[in-house]
């Protein structure tokens, strides 16, 4: 080929370009477009990849659940209308009529059905998180179109909420006969279960969500347009851009360019400083900072004290750590503002919280009496272990905590460190003393207990975060009885039994509930979500 | 030739050999990736069933064996987060960093040789001076910082440019390109001046360096005082004789760039290798920072080759066999 040839070849090219910059250009002037800068990728747009509050909050654009969680994590109706628990172990879900896949499609129970099996045929997941739970399905019945029993093998009374986080696909993208809940047969299903590429590249990501997805390049956009099919309140946003920027500096800068409409998780002291072009939300999350202790050892690795013996299994060392700490001081100064103190392991809004809980105040001369009283009254030594780089101001908290504890006589040494060896040295059971975070995502207060509180039990699924060997039997009791109580009242009532019981003896220590920020540019409204999720849909216009 | 072909070969498996074992003990000793895959409600048994799926429940030693058969047949593992082929993620990426890295090398040379042919030539004029002292500064200043500084004036002040993104891209032969359209090449401005400051810098500086010396010589004497036009000797006299030093250096910026943009990509959110490297470690993703280390050796034997051969073809000289020995 001739250099000319390829000259005109790269004119094609240019001009092709300056067309779509232009076409770009009069799109946005609509101001029906919208471009989300996220803190972190998805790493799939298949909703049954990776159970991340990331990937499940892009999901959501696209694919909707039979039940859906409002912005304080409440469990409200989606794809089924409405359900009822038949017995402890039978829930029958009625399902929405009228409703349709971006394809055209129908939604009907055959697609739930179709949805389930496919969480348990599906060979590339990261985590299996969405497993579980259909495991515990002893039978899906199907009575008519739009009626689906499910009978569980356990008692599960967070079944509504599970399902929430469980998107439901369309049969349509898969060659199968009469669908039923058989997954030992394939469920009727002939064609091979799709893999995570079918749905990042877009052939099989059919949803009934108001988006559908238009393109999904990995490490540099999400591109989504409405779903004019949609049943709900149609979203404000034609067309609407997810771009990954993980630093919070580029991030922010993007918005002041105007580059991004709005941003993930600005820097607090940013936000304070953002001119009046721009807006922000803060809304207090579910998770909490909180401090472990072990009390498992009598000779803890990190521990230096009298006798060699471990003053964490001291009640009294454990409420003068508590009482040495100024939560307000850590929320003022550390964080800006944007955290709660906190005095329970969950927000109070929160289904089974304490409603009003005895706060942990701040008194440096009741730690020390206490720890007289325990006989340290020359304190003792402990390193605190904390991460630098997974909750908002980590090291800077830690540094706090660890200079008030010094003052009561507790002499504390810190030893922050980047997430990823911190979480593996945990769960080896490295520290004597850490400080963790913790999102509940379900379940309201029983998921920070069940995880934390309880003694560890493999075959159970509890204490799979309780590093620090905490074990009462009393509040085990409580605990693993709430769990499988169905009535929701009933459930709530003991829910607070064992928080309080918990809060007695301080097995952990609560410190704040982090605040979660997002930043936009003028014109534009966000409430916020409690469990962090950010959605085109939630963003509005200001009127 | 074929001879050095061969011994050359023989030393760059070696060295990918002993690279593979480093990086693999390395990544082993940073950390447990599953305690950051798996969703924090998960049970022991998830944990678990995790673990020996990933097969992380073997001891190192065979991890390393498993992954070293897996290698030699082109197989570099996959990546625990995104289920794809760790070679062919990385190599999904490469065209962009690519792009970026090859634009900022012929900024740097377009405006890195004149500058040091001005300076190595006009010692003490006070520009030169000047220039000098400047490259030091272009030279020193860390490139993150830099960055904020150009997204900061550029994106932020002035809104001439976008401050991240990739922007709009033409696909050539099925590889996306951003350098092919306007909104593309606004959003390249910035990571290419980014990358070509340093660059630039030490191009400058190599460059006025081997000039300086190389009109004091007798050959450049002896053409000027045989009446060859100024012109002529800078090109063919002078220049022709210190690019061997430069093309050296050229060459092991462009392999280090390829492998090391990372901050530069990170800063304008450029979703090139770099950034995935970044994003793996932070992860502990380990196939894909194993693979990208590999290929990355890779490269730098493959540069360091090329980089010999090109030295045969300036300099007529150096023949092959004789740089073996």
């Amino acid at each position: 080929m001739n250099r000319e040839g390829e000259l005109v070849k790269m004119k094609s090219f240019l001009f092709a370009g300056t067309a779509a910059i232009l076409a770009s250009a009069t799109m946005s002037s609509q101001a029906e477009e919208l471009k989300i800068a996220l803190s972190s990728e998805p790493t799939a747009a298949d909703p049954h990849y990776h159970n991340l509050s990331t990937n499940n909050a892009f999901v959501q654009h696209i694919f909707e659940a039979l039940t859906a969680t409002d912005a304080n994590q409440n469990v409200g109706p989606s794809l089924a209308e409405s359900w009822e628990g038949v017995d402890d172990n039978t829930w029958v879900f009625k399902l929405r009529e009228g409703v349709k896949f971006s394809d055209g499609s129908d939604f009907n129970a055959d697609d739930v059905v179709f949805t389930f099996c496919r969480v348990l045929n599906n060979e590339n997941n990261v985590s299996g998180s969405f497993a579980p739970d259909v495991e515990n399905f002893a039978s899906v019945e199907v009575s008519d179109p739009y009626t689906v029993k499910i009978t569980t093998k356990q008692v599960e009374p967070l079944l509504p909420e599970l399902l929430s986080q469980i998107y439901i696909l369309s049969d349509g993208i898969l060659e199968h006969g009469d669908l039923s809940f058989d997954p030992a047969n394939g469920c009727g299903v002939t064609g091979e279960w799709p893999s995570v590429d079918s749905f990042n590249n877009g052939s099989m990501t059919i949803g009934t969500g108001p988006f559908v997805l238009d393109d999904f390049t990995k490490g540099s956009k999400i591109k989504m347009s409405r779903n004019d099919a949609y049943w709900g309140e149609a979203p404000a946003w034609e067309k609407v851009e997810l771009v990954p920027v993980p630093s919070a500096g580029p991030r922010l800068a993007g918005l002041l360019a105007g580059d991004y409409d709005f941003i993930e998780s600005p820097a607090a002291r940013d936000v304070k400083q953002l001119g009046e072009e721009f807006g922000y939300t803060a809304k207090p999350s579910s998770r909490v900072i909180f401090l472990q202790m072990d009390v498992a050892r009598d000779d803890s690795p990190f521990i230096e004290a009298e006798g060699g013996k471990n003053p964490f299994q001291d009640e009294r060392v454990r409420r003068a750590v508590a009482h040495a700490i100024n939560r307000e001081a850590i929320v003022e100064r550390i964080m800006d503002g944007f955290a709660e103190p906190a005095s329970q392991f969950v927000p109070s809004e929160m289904f089974g919280a304490q409603t009003d809980p005895v706060p942990l105040t701040y008194d440096p001369e009741k730690a020390k009496a206490l720890l007289a009283e325990a006989g340290y009254p020359d304190g003792f030594k402990v390193t605190l272990s904390a991460t630098n780089d997974r909750y908002i101001n980590d090291s800077q908290v830690a540094q706090a905590i660890a200079q008030f504890l010094t003052r009561v006589g507790i002499e504390t040494d810190l030893d922050a460190m980047t997430r990823s060896i911190f979480f593996s040295r945990r769960s080896k059971r490295e520290f004597s003393f850490s400080m963790g975070g913790w999102g509940s995502t379900s379940g309201g207060a029983a998921s920070f207990l069940r995880q934390y509180v309880t003694t560890g039990d493999k075959e159970r699924g509890v204490g799979g975060s309780n590093y620090g060997g905490w074990s009462d039997p009393e509040f085990d009791a409580v605990i693993l009885e709430a769990i499988e109580t169905v009535d929701a009242g009933k459930r709530a009532e003991m829910l607070q039994q064992a928080g309080q019981m918990a809060l007695d003896k301080l097995g952990l220590i609560p410190v704040h509930f982090e605040s979660t920020l997002w930043a936009y540019r003028d014109g534009l409204e966000f409430d916020g979500r409690m469990d962090q999720y950010t959605m085109a849909k939630d963003i509005r216009p200001a009127k | 030739m074929l001879l050095f072909t061969l011994q050359r070969m023989l030393q760059s498996i070696a060295v990918l050999l002993a690279v593979s074992v480093a990086v693999f003990l390395a990544v082993y000793a940073v950390g447990d990736p599953v305690e950051l895959l798996v969703n924090p409600e998960a049970t022991q048994l998830e944990r678990e069933a995790m673990v020996s799926r990933l097969g992380l429940d073997q001891p190192v030693w065979m991890q390393y064996f498993t992954f070293l058969s897996n290698a030699v047949q082109g197989d570099m593992g996959t990546s625990f987060v995104h289920a794809e082929p760790a070679l062919q993620l990385i190599l999904s990426r490469m065209p962009a960093t690519f792009e970026l890295v090859f634009l900022a090398m012929l900024v740097a040379s377009i405006i890195g040789i004149p500058l040091g042919l001005y300076v190595g030539l006009k010692e003490e004029n006070r520009i030169a001076r000047a220039i000098m002292t400047g490259s030091i500064f272009g030279y020193s200043i860390p490139s993150f910082w830099k960055g904020m500084v150009l997204i900061l004036f550029f994106a932020v002040w002035l809104q001439w440019l976008p401050a991240s993104g990739r922007g709009e891209t033409v696909s050539v032969f099925g590889i996306p390109f951003s350098f092919l359209t306007v909104d593309g090449l606004r959003h390249l401005a910035m990571p290419v001046i980014n990358l070509a400051i340093p660059n630039i810098a030490l191009i400058t500086r190599l460059t006025a360096a081997g000039a300086s010396e190389a009109r004091m010589q007798d050959y450049v004497k002896f053409a000027r005082a045989k009446g060859v036009r100024e012109k002529r000797i800078v090109r063919r006299h002078i220049l022709r004789n210190i690019l061997i030093p430069i093309i050296t250096v050229l060459g092991v910026e462009f392999g280090s760039l390829i492998a090391f943009s990372t901050i530069t990509e990170t800063v304008f959110a450029w979703p090139g290798m770099g950034k995935l490297l970044i994003t793996s470690i932070y992860q502990l993703d380990r196939p894909v920072v194993v693979a990208y280390v590999m290929l990355v050796t890779f490269i730098f034997v493959v540069v360091n080759l090329l980089v010999d051969f090109t030295y045969a073809l300036l300099d007529p000289r150096v023949s092959l066999s004789e740089r073996m020995s």
